[in-house]
C-alpha cells in the first residue's frame, strides 16, 4: 500500500508577542502516516492539538521543524518547507481539507461553492456544475438553496455545502475537520458511506470526529495526540 | 513736421534678430512637418486673438517684392483682413491684392482659398490653440510627451465621443490631421471642408499660434489625412444649393441673413472665387443683375 | 501552471533623502498569482507598488518583467515609449480614487475604449460593443456607456476603472487599496467582482491593501510591511491564521469581529 502522507519530527509552538512574548509549545515530535484507503483518526481529549495538527498538513499553520511528506505529481515533497505556489498547487491537485466551518464568499451560489475545486482543476463548467448538483442532493440539501449564497444558510446547510466542496474532487489525501459536527442522523450516515467510498477508492484520509458512533465506523486507526503534546509531559 | 522727423519701422515691422529667431523656427517647422516648434512670440500692435502669430510668421518671410493677400472667414474685406493688410503696407510697402493667383504670401484666418494653390506660394494660417490634445488631456507636459511618443488614442477618444453623442463626427473645424503619417496636428479652426486642401499642397503651409508661441508647418506635397474611423469615414460638408451669387457647387458657403423676416442667402466664403466667377459670367439664384437693373 | 515568474523583483530599495520609503523587497510574482501587500499607512506599500509599476524610478533594485513574447525585460531599462506602451495593453493601474485613473469628462464607453483606441482599434462600432461587454461584465448597465463617470456612484466609478484596464487583456494588474473610498456593501460587491475577474481571466494581480479581509478574499500569498521592510511574507491564509511576527499578530488581532 502507497503511503501518500507521512508526518515525521514535526514540532510547533506560538509565540504570543501581544502576551509579552509568551511561547506556547503545542507539539512536539509528531510522527505518523496515512496509507492510501486507511482512515486515520486524530485522537485525544479537546484542546490538545488536534485541529492545530490538520491546519498543520494543511499547510495552514506553519511548523518549528520537521517534515510534512507529500506524494504529490508522482513526487514526494516536503510540505513543511514548500512554498507558498507549491502548497496551492498541492492542495489544488492532491490535498483537500473539509473543515469545520464554511468560509462563506458574498454573493456566490451553493452550487458554484462546490463545483469551484472542479473548475479550479480545469473540469468544464456544466460538467463541474452537473458534479455539485448531485453532491447536493445526495446531502439532502433542498434544491431551492442551490442557487443561493450559503451565507444565510443554517450550521447544517453550510456544513453540507462544505462536505460537497471537499468531497467532490478526487484529492488523494483528505482532511477532515468534525466534517459530522452539526449534521443529523440521515446526513451523518451519507457522510460515512461517502467515507467509505473514499477509502475504496484508495484515498487517504486524516480526521477529527467527535461523534463517537461515526468514529468507529469511518475508524482503521487511532493517532492519540496527546502523546505529541507537551502537555501531557508536563502533567 | 517732415517724414524724415518720424520714428521709422524696420522692414515688416520685427528688428532683424527677432526675424532671424522666427525663420529658425520656421525652418525646423518645415523640417518636421506638423511638430509644434516653440518660439519667443512678440508683442504685436494688435491683441491676441487678432492674428498675432500670424503676423509674425508673414512678417519674418515677407521680402519686398512679394504680393500679399490677406483674408478673414475667406474675405478679403472683413475688419480683420482689412487691418493686417493696412498694417503691413504701412510697415513693409508691399504690394497687395485679393487675387489668390496673385499672391505670393496668402495670410489667412480659418479658410484656404477655393482656388488650387501653387508652387511658390505660402499660405500662413492665424492659430488659437496649436494643441489638438488640449481639450481631452490639460497637461502641457503630457500632451509633449504623447507627441513624442506617437501616443494619439485620446485623439480618437474626441471622435468617440462625438459620435455616441452625435451618431456621426460633429467636429466640423479645427478637425486634427495626421501629418505625413507622424504628428497629429490642429489645422486651425478652418472647416473641415477644406482638410482636404492641405493634403499633397504644392504651396507651403505655415502656422503661427502667438499667444501660445507655437509654430508648425505643412511642406510642399506633404501627406496629410483626416482622422477618422473605419465604420465612420472622414467626410466634407456638402451643401445642398450653389452660391446664390455665382452659382458655384462644391465650395463653402456663408448664410448671410437678408432681413428680420427669415430671409437668408447661402453665398461663397472665398469672396474673391465668387467675384471671379461673376465677372466670368457666372450668375446665381440671387445675382445682383446690372444690366436689368439699368 | 508555466516554469518562469511573470515578474522578478530584487532587492527594490526607495529612498527619500535619508527617509526610507521601502527596502530590499525581492520577490517572484508567478503567472496567475495574487499578491497582497499590507501594513498601515506609511509602511511603504505604495511606495513599493510605484517601484514595481514604475510610476516611481527605484533607488536600487531591479524589476524584470516577462513580455508576451516570453523575454524577460529589466522595466528600468526599458524606454519610456516602451513602458508606458507596457502599462495600458499588458498592465492595469486601478487607483484608490476612480477619478485619478478615469476621464471624468468622457463617457463611459470612451473610457472603455481609450485603451482599444490607443493600439490601434479604429472600429467605432467594434470598440462600442466591446466597451459595452465590459461594462455589462461589471455590471454596469449598458444603458449607461454614453453617461459621464462624474454622473456615476462611487462604486460604479470603481467598477468602470477595472473596466477600463482590463479590456486589453493585461495579464498584470496593480491596485492601490481598490475598495478604499467605498462604503462597506459596496466594497463586498467589488471585491467579490474582482474575485470572479481574476480567477475568470488568470490575472496576476498586486493589491495594496490595509484591510485583511481584502487580502483574505483576493490573494493567494501576502506581504506584511512595517517601516518600509517586509517583515513577514507567505500563504495568505497561513500569515492570517498563524501570524509569526508581533507587527503581523497584532494587525491581525486588531480585526473587528463582527
Amino acid at each position: 500500500m502507497p503511503t501518500p502522507l507521512v508526518v515525521s519530527e514535526v514540532a510547533k509552538s506560538f509565540t504570543m508577542h501581544l502576551r509579552d512574548g509568551i511561547r506556547l509549545p503545542v507539539m512536539s515530535n509528531v510522527a505518523f502516516s496515512v496509507k492510501a484507503g486507511e482512515c486515520v483518526v486524530l485522537g485525544g481529549p479537546s484542546g490538545i492539538g488536534k485541529s492545530s495538527l490538520l491546519k498543520m498538513v494543511y499547510g495552514n499553520y506553519a511548523v518549528d521543524s520537521g517534515q510534512i511528506l507529500i506524494e504529490h505529481g508522482g513526487r514526494l515533497l516536503d510540505l513543511a518547507a514548500a512554498d507558498p505556489r507549491t502548497i496551492l498547487s498541492v492542495r489544488r491537485a492532491t490535498l483537500g481539507y473539509v473543515s469545520q466551518f464554511l468560509r462563506t464568499v458574498p454573493r456566490v451560489a451553493a452550487v458554484d461553492v462546490v463545483a469551484e475545486p472542479l473548475a479550479a482543476r480545469g473540469v468544464e463548467a456544466a460538467e463541474a456544475k452537473a458534479t455539485a448538483e448531485a453532491m447536493l442532493a445526495r446531502l439532502n440539501l433542498p434544491r431551492d438553496l442551490w442557487q443561493l449564497p450559503p451565507a444565510t444558510f443554517s450550521g447544517g446547510e453550510q456544513q453540507r455545502v462544505n462536505i460537497a466542496r471537499g468531497f467532490i474532487t478526487d484529492h488523494r489525501i483528505l482532511l477532515l475537520d468534525e466534517p459530522t459536527a452539526s449534521l443529523d442522523a440521515k446526513n451523518r450516515a451519507v457522510v460515512v458511506e461517502m467515507i467509505a467510498e473514499k477509502k475504496a477508492a484508495g484515498v487517504a484520509l486524516l480526521g477529527i470526529f467527535h461523534d463517537e458512533d461515526v468514529r468507529e465506523k469511518v475508524a482503521d486507526r487511532i493517532v492519540d495526540v496527546s502523546a505529541f503534546s507537551p502537555r501531557k509531559a508536563v502533567a | 513736421m517732415s517724414t524724415a522727423d518720424l520714428a521709422t519701422y524696420n522692414f515688416a515691422y520685427l528688428d532683424e534678430q527677432t526675424k532671424r529667431m522666427i525663420r529658425r523656427a520656421i525652418l525646423k517647422a518645415i523640417a518636421i512637418p506638423g511638430y509644434q516648434v516653440p518660439f519667443a512670440s512678440r508683442e504685436m500692435p494688435m491683441p491676441y486673438g487678432w492674428g498675432t502669430g500670424g503676423v509674425q510668421v508673414t512678417a519674418a518671410i515677407l521680402g519686398p517684392k512679394d504680393v500679399l493677400k490677406v483674408i478673414d472667414q475667406g474675405a478679403d474685406d472683413t475688419t480683420n483682413a482689412v487691418s493686417i493688410r493696412a498694417f503691413f503696407q504701412k510697415v513693409a510697402d508691399v504690394a497687395v491684392t485679393t487675387k489668390t493667383r496673385e499672391a505670393t504670401i496668402i495670410q489667412t484666418r480659418h479658410r484656404i482659398p477655393e482656388e488650387k494653390l501653387t508652387a511658390g506660394q505660402t499660405l500662413v494660417y492665424q492659430v488659437p490653440i496649436p494643441e489638438p490634445l488640449r481639450f481631452l488631456e490639460p497637461r502641457e507636459t503630457e500632451t509633449r510627451k504623447m507627441h513624442a511618443l506617437e501616443e494619439y488614442g485620446l485623439m480618437h477618444v474626441k471622435l468617440y465621443e462625438d459620435i455616441a453623442r452625435n451618431g456621426h463626427i460633429a467636429t466640423t473645424y479645427a478637425y486634427p490631421v495626421k501629418v505625413e503619417g507622424r504628428y497629429v496636428m490642429d489645422p486651425s479652426p478652418t472647416p473641415k471642408f477644406d482638410n482636404p486642401k492641405m493634403h499633397m499642397s504644392e504651396a507651403l503651409q505655415l502656422f503661427g499660434a502667438g499667444r501660445e508661441k507655437r509654430i508648425y508647418a505643412v511642406p510642399p506635397f506633404t501627406e496629410v489625412v483626416s482622422l477618422d474611423f473605419e465604420d465612420h469615414p472622414f467626410e466634407i460638408q456638402t451643401f445642398d444649393r450653389p452660391c446664390a451669387l455665382c452659382g458655384a457647387e462644391n465650395v463653402y458657403l456663408d448664410e448671410v441673413v437678408l432681413d428680420d423676416k427669415g430671409g437668408r442667402m447661402f453665398v461663397c466664403s472665398d469672396t474673391d472665387h465668387c467675384e471671379e466667377r461673376c465677372a466670368g459670367g457666372h450668375r446665381g439664384s440671387l445675382a445682383y443683375d446690372k444690366e436689368a437693373a439699368e | 501552471m508555466t516554469d518562469t515568474p511573470l515578474l522578478k523583483v530584487r532587492d527594490i530599495s526607495k529612498f527619500y533623502g535619508a527617509r526610507i520609503g521601502c527596502q530590499n523587497v525581492s520577490f517572484d510574482l508567478w503567472p496567475g498569482e495574487v499578491l497582497a501587500i499590507v501594513g498601515e499607512s506609511g509602511s511603504g506599500k505604495t511606495t513599493l507598488l510605484n517601484c514595481l509599476a514604475t510610476r516611481l524610478m527605484p533607488s536600487s533594485g531591479s524589476v524584470e518583467y516577462r513580455m508576451r513574447d516570453g523575454g524577460m525585460r529589466d522595466l528600468s531599462r526599458m524606454s519610456e515609449a516602451e513602458r508606458r506602451f507596457l502599462m495600458r495593453t499588458d498592465w492595469g493601474f486601478v487607483h484608490q480614487n476612480p477619478a485619478d485613473g478615469l476621464r471624468m469628462a468622457v463617457s463611459a464607453g470612451a473610457n472603455v475604449g481609450e485603451r482599444l483606441m490607443a493600439v490601434g482599434e479604429r472600429h467605432y462600432g467594434n470598440i462600442r460593443e466591446t466597451a459595452g461587454n465590459w461594462l455589462g461584465r461589471v455590471e454596469i448597465s449598458v444603458d449607461r456607456i454614453d453617461d459621464q463617470p462624474r454622473a456615476f456612484s462611487g462604486g460604479m466609478r470603481q467598477r468602470l476603472q477595472i473596466a477600463r484596464n482590463l479590456v486589453t487583456s493585461p495579464r498584470l494588474v496593480f491596485m492601490d487599496e481598490p475598495t478604499g473610498g467605498l462604503d462597506v456593501s459596496v466594497q463586498a460587491r467589488l471585491l467579490d467582482l474582482l474575485r470572479g475577474l481574476v480567477q475568470d481571466l488568470g490575472l496576476s494581480a498586486i493589491i495594496v491593501t490595509h484591510d485583511l479581509a481584502v487580502a483574505r478574499l483576493l490573494s493567494h500569498r501576502m506581504m506584511v510591511m512595517k517601516d518600509g521592510i517586509v517583515i513577514e511574507q507567505g500563504l495568505t491564509d497561513r500569515v492570517l491564521d498563524d501570524p509569526r511576527e508581533a507587527y503581523t499578530q497584532l494587525l491581525v488581532s486588531s480585526i473587528l469581529q463582527v
